[in-house]
């Protein structure tokens, strides 16, 4: 049996959209650390 | 809106198009002026709020960028300039480009109200509403005066950068946002009169395709003297020190020198505007020269 040369690409974009996703979802998870961590710095007093 | 002359999409939309569905070029100019407008502040916020501040103008550019061409994939299949975007391109169906350009502007609008304050989520909400609601569906098809109002939405971002820092506005900041707005006009019209038949394709009643090529040169004339006094105005008003009032009056001097040749030029195709051309060119330089310029004079201050 040949593989489906359009289901084949189909699923390279899915993989490649969850990939740039999952990568997105990481960098806002750290983004929010940071912006928590700067918050409780910002209302420490000195 | 036609239809008709969309490709049909079948594969899913690789994510190189989203990217490029944010307009990426105009993003980076936005986040330039976001940038230097918050760098100007004479406040300065920790350095993981700053970043979510730009981050938020970065992808409400993006979201309304997106949105702008969800509503104009039918113009801009019929404009050389823009086919091969990806709607007209047909590497994308409207309906993504649409839940993609709402999604993105919610989340940024929302992640600037929580990390940031109302005031700043406020003006990113109305700047993103401004540039698709007013300019895109409303003015771009009505009047040949689409770019002036228009202009409003790109001078935005510094006015959302500082008071993203201070949490409210002042003299300056407006008056950031008053050279953009009054910039916009001369830089679009000497691209216009470039690309005229273009927009004339594509239906879009731009000055050049409406009125003559003069009448369209001296109301560029008329806006770059107004765009001057309003780059100078913050050195005349002691809001800027002498570096900035030595680059602001150079090169709006430049500037007005420029847009004066394009008038006394008269050039009468596209391949003999040598004056549009280089002030389209130059423009984009001055206008990132300024703002530069601006922070910098500031932060050394």
């Amino acid at each position: 049996m040949t593989p489906d040369p359009h289901s084949d690409l189909v699923r390279k974009r899915q993989r490649s959209r969850a990939t740039a996703l999952a990568l997105l979802l990481g960098a806002f998870v750290v983004l929010v650390f940071a912006i928590s961590i700067a918050k409780i710095q910002a209302g420490m007093p000195h | 809106m036609t239809t008709a002359t969309m490709p049909s999409t079948t594969l899913p939309a690789d994510w190189r198009d989203f990217f490029a569905l944010t307009k990426p070029r105009v993003m980076r100019s936005v986040v330039l002026t976001g940038l230097c407008g918050m760098l100007a502040a004479p406040v300065h916020l920790p350095f993981a709020l700053g970043f979510t501040a730009i981050l938020c103008i970065a992808l409400a550019a993006g979201a309304a960028g997106a949105l702008n061409q969800w509503y104009e994939s039918d113009i801009d299949a019929l404009m050389k300039r823009t086919a091969k975007r990806p709607l007209p391109a047909g590497k994308m169906d409207r309906e993504t480009a649409l839940h993609f350009g709402v999604g993105l502007g919610v989340f940024s609008v929302l992640l600037m109200g929580l990390a940031i304050g109302l005031l700043a989520a406020v003006l990113l909400a109305v700047s993103i509403l401004f540039y698709v609601l007013i300019y895109t569906v409303g003015l771009k098809r009505l009047t040949p005066q689409n770019i002036v109002i228009g202009g409003a939405a790109g001078a935005f971002p510094p006015l959302i950068g500082w008071v993203a820092a201070t949490g409210s506005l002042s003299t300056l900041p407006l008056l950031m946002f008053a050279i953009i707005f009054l910039w916009t006009p001369p830089h679009s019209w000497a691209l216009a009169l470039l690309i005229r038949d273009d927009y004339a394709k594509g239906g879009v009643p731009m000055l050049p395709v409406v009125a003559s090529a003069a009448t369209t040169r001296w109301q560029m004339l008329f806006y770059a003297v107004l765009m001057a006094a309003a780059a100078v105005s913050p050195w005349a008003l002691g809001l800027a020190g002498i570096p900035y009032g030595a680059v602001a009056t150079i090169g709006s001097a430049v500037f007005l020198a420029l847009t004066l040749w394009v008038v006394v030029a008269r050039a009468g195709t596209p391949a003999e505007m040598k004056a549009e051309r280089f002030l389209f060119v130059y423009s984009i330089g001055y206008i990132l020269m300024i703002f530069i310029s601006l922070a910098v004079d500031r932060l050394i201050a």
